[in-house]
């Protein structure tokens, strides 16, 4: 029986590790930048909580603490990519030449004050670079 | 609605230090039982995001199945992910489209955004009061209203009844 239930974490785990290849794949044949946030949001989520729930199979007496890392993961996993597109849109990072439309660039996007201040350290970094 | 509020974070603390502990005996019991009170009722007082959710019984159910609703996009979107980065032309049709929201409470937004980046190619770029920018990974509307259609409505539905 111990066997049996071992086997089925096994598989489990074996299908999270595919769909975390899956998402590595994705990172190198994406064109830009939000694409590969995409594929690295979604399949390494789902992969990492098949991963998560095939080790929680076979020790049963994990499973509060699997339990919670799942839900950080579900948590912690669409803000931290929501964040990264948002900064690499907010410094200006174009989107690929097979994109349809952008409805962002439209508006302003720089709207904090700061944005002189940024301009000019980069300015700096660039001169010093030179 | 400051009781709401602590009451709400008071059982999640407790649910969360039962779960990470493993054990059901007293002693677990008492000590987190004081840790939840001390933690809920000193951070938990100011702060009012529990406090805009429903607790009605239609609340709950809908809560509930707003889990197993996202839970299936969340798989599809895995698939349909999945089958775009292995076909060798790789079918995409990327751009950032705009949509707009009912709902007024900030966790459900926050929910919402959530709930979008694990959808079927959706990733929530900006969020400005109602609007919200979304990357797609493959546009089918370029207008608010159909982009709306397609993305929030699925969720909408049910976050309007949870946090009102």
């Amino acid at each position: 029986m111990n066997e049996i239930i071992e086997i089925i974490g096994a598989v489990i785990t074996l299908i999270g590790a595919i769909f975390l290849f899956l998402g590595a794949l994705g990172l190198v044949r994406m064109p830009d930048v939000y694409n590969r946030i995409q594929t690295g949001t979604k399949a390494t989520t789902l992969g990492t909580m098949l991963t998560l729930v095939g080790i929680g199979i076979i020790h049963l007496d994990w499973y509060g603490k699997i339990l919670v890392l799942i839900v950080f993961v579900l948590v912690s996993n669409p803000i931290s990519s929501h964040v990264l597109a948002g900064a690499a849109h907010y410094i200006g990072i174009p989107l690929s030449k097979r994109s349809v439309v952008d409805k962002m660039s439209k508006k302003p996007v720089l709207t904090v004050k700061k944005q002189t201040n940024i301009t000019e350290t980069s300015e700096k970094e660039e001169t010093k670079q030179n | 609605m400051k009781i709401k509020n602590i009451i709400v974070a008071f059982f999640l603390l407790l649910a969360t230090w039962f779960l990470l502990n493993g054990k059901y005996d007293l002693t677990t019991l008492g000590i987190g039982i004081m840790l939840s009170l001390f933690i809920s009722l000193v951070f938990c007082g100011k702060c009012e995001i529990f406090s805009e959710m429903n607790f009605s019984p239609k609340g709950i159910l809908y809560f509930f199945t707003y889990i197993f609703v996202s839970l299936g996009e969340l798989i599809k979107s895995n698939f349909d992910v999945a089958r775009r980065v292995v076909s060798p032309s790789l079918p995409i049709n990327p751009g950032i489209v705009e949509v707009e929201t009912k709902l007024k409470s900030k966790l459900g937004r926050m929910i919402l955004a959530n709930s979008i980046t694990l959808t079927p190619g959706t990733l929530t770029v900006k969020v400005e009061g109602d609007t919200f920018f979304i990357h797609c990974i493959n546009v089918e509307h370029t207008d608010i209203e159909g982009a709306t259609k397609d993305i929030v409505k699925k969720f909408e539905k049910y976050l309007e009844v949870i946090y009102g």
